[in-house]
């Protein structure tokens, strides 16, 4: 139980002026601006956007810079921020396959139409800290070849269609389908509250806001064994896709713009059912942004999910729906977590005094049974 | 003559406005007001709605192609203006730029203009060039780092 307690305004207010100081650091030193926040440290800014359920660039680096760096902070004033601002409606659904690819890969097939497109990936880098950047002037941080701009040959420039591996090998039969649009309404996790058990639309909308470093244990876990899943990424996939809205003014769609997102399509074994023949199923991911951790650990553990669904033994913690999806919100674990920072004074005195009875007790108890050893 | 667009059954028309209102939601808040500037004299035109900030919920496809789920939400801004003489004129785009969202509103109006829409169109055409110059440039940088992946076969015979 909380109580609430009085006090300690100057104190906070001087805390929080000491915090802001704290936050601007040396002031010798210019200034971060938010456009350098968006531009160079776009993967934190993409991952606030994801987790934080809002996508605006220009908000998550304005949070980032307000919260020192510390991104579940961030978030966590982002999805306040969001509390204050009317619902317009809800979009088409996004339609990854007409996606302007930025990156694509697959792991399971290797000559597919588009190619492998392997874009700005930190994959096959050495990880080796790079001392270049160190330095205050940065000529030549870019490479040349990199800068220049590239050949346009007639068969890029053609905006070739790169249709989904999972389309590909799904007509096959091998792979299967996705579940149909039957036109409901999805739930909305923001809307209403949840209760278990959910259907796959709630799974995958708490997923996409989940926090990674969770999401990626647990996704980790399946791959070691609990809720094996043999997985193997049929293609991840990073770039802009359109955003259409049905504006009922005009009696039309209309796009509203383009946002970055990441797709996870995992393929997975499965050995087939009464009614099902053996076949790969899937595991998928979405995520705003580049965040391709997240989209792979994602699908991973929405495939873990669907473990009654496919027939499957249940039993690991990914496989746990409620407790996965309950724990998964990193701003209600933060909360609930760091609340207990907070003055719990008269909670904590009701404890102190109940453990001093006990031990009155239990010491006038012992007392009284070594008076009954002696007596006797 | 102005053309109220609940009212028309022509679908090259809407296809036309949708994709002038596309350009316009990708357009820069100064490439707007270069239009504008473009476009003058400027008709008297009113909000029908204040111009404000609000949110989308943006969806995704369970497995790409499948049934609907609610990604996560997006901010944008809209406006509705009516220009003196009866056109009206929808801005939305993602952003909290409400004064670009208005500009594109009015310049909506005017497309509906039958007598402006082609001083509108030659205002849209250096966004359009601007935004396919981006998108081939991403292609094409993109299509660099394409990779060929090769198996090694064992020599078995």
């Amino acid at each position: 139980m909380y109580v609430a307690a009085k006090g300690g305004e100057k104190a906070i207010r001087n805390a929080h002026k000491l915090l802001a100081k704290r936050r601007r650091g040396n002031e010798n030193l210019p200034s971060v601006t938010l456009e350098q926040i968006a531009s160079q440290l776009s993967l934190a800014v993409d991952r606030v956007m994801a987790e934080g359920s809002l996508y605006d660039t220009h908000l998550a680096a304005l949070a980032i810079k307000q919260a020192r760096g510390d991104l579940i902070e961030a978030i966590f004033l982002i999805r306040a921020f969001r509390t204050t601002l009317p619902r317009f409606g809800a979009s088409q659904p996004l339609d990854t396959g007409e996606m302007l690819v930025r990156r694509r890969v697959s792991a399971t097939f290797k000559d597919l139409p588009g190619g492998q497109l392997l874009g700005p990936t930190f994959d096959y880098t050495h990880r080796l800290l790079d001392t270049s950047l160190a330095v205050a002037d940065q000529a030549g941080e870019v490479d040349d070849e990199a800068n220049a701009a590239p050949a346009l040959s007639d068969a890029v420039d053609a905006a070739s269609k790169m249709p989904r591996v999972t389309d590909l090998i799904g007509a096959e039969g091998l792979i299967e389908a996705s579940p149909a649009d039957l036109g409901e309404e999805p739930f909305d996790i923001t809307r209403a509250p949840v209760s278990f058990p959910v259907d796959r639309a709630t799974r995958l909308q708490t997923l996409a806001r989940g926090d990674e470093g969770y999401l990626l244990a647990l996704g980790y876990s399946t791959q070691r064994g609990y809720a094996r899943s043999h997985p193997f990424v049929g293609e991840i996939r990073f770039g802009d896709v359109e955003v259409i809205l049905d504006v009922p003014e005009l009696g039309f769609p209309v796009s509203i713009g383009e946002v970055q997102v990441t797709e996870c399509q995992m393929v997975n074994q499965f050995k087939g059912s009464a009614t099902e023949p053996p076949q790969f199923t899937r595991g998928y991911g979405l995520v705003f942004g580049q965040c391709e951790r997240k989209a792979m650990s994602m699908a991973l553990v929405e495939r873990a999910l669907r473990w009654a669904e496919l027939g499957e033994e249940p039993g690991a913690p990914a496989q746990d729906e409620e407790f996965v999806l309950s724990h998964c919100d990193n701003v209600q674990a933060t909360g609930f977590v760091e609340h207990l920072k907070l003055p719990h004074y008269v909670d904590f005195q009701a404890e102190l005094d109940l453990v001093r009875r006990m031990r009155a007790e239990a010491s006038a108890k012992s007392a009284a049974d070594e008076m009954k050893e002696a007596a006797e | 003559m102005p053309n109220d667009s609940k009212n028309s059954n022509d679908h090259n028309e809407i296809a036309a406005r949708q994709a002038a209102l596309a350009t316009l939601a990708c357009a820069r808040r100064d490439e707007l007001e270069s239009m504008l500037a473009h476009l003058a004299p400027l008709p008297v035109a009113g909000d029908l709605r204040p111009a404000e900030v609000g949110l989308v919920m943006l969806r995704g496809r369970t497995g790409g192609d499948g049934a609907p789920f609610n990604l996560g939400e997006a901010t944008v801004s809209r406006a509705a203006i009516r220009v003196e003489g009866g056109a009206t004129g929808f801005g939305y785009r993602l952003g909290r730029d409400v004064a670009a969202a208005r500009h594109g509103a009015l310049i909506d109006a005017l497309w509906q203009d039958a007598g402006r829409r082609g001083a509108v169109e030659a205002a849209l055409a250096p966004v359009r060039a601007r935004l396919a110059a981006e998108a081939r440039t991403v292609r094409a940088e993109t299509a660099a780092t394409k990779v060929d992946f090769f198996t090694l076969v064992r020599g078995e015979d």
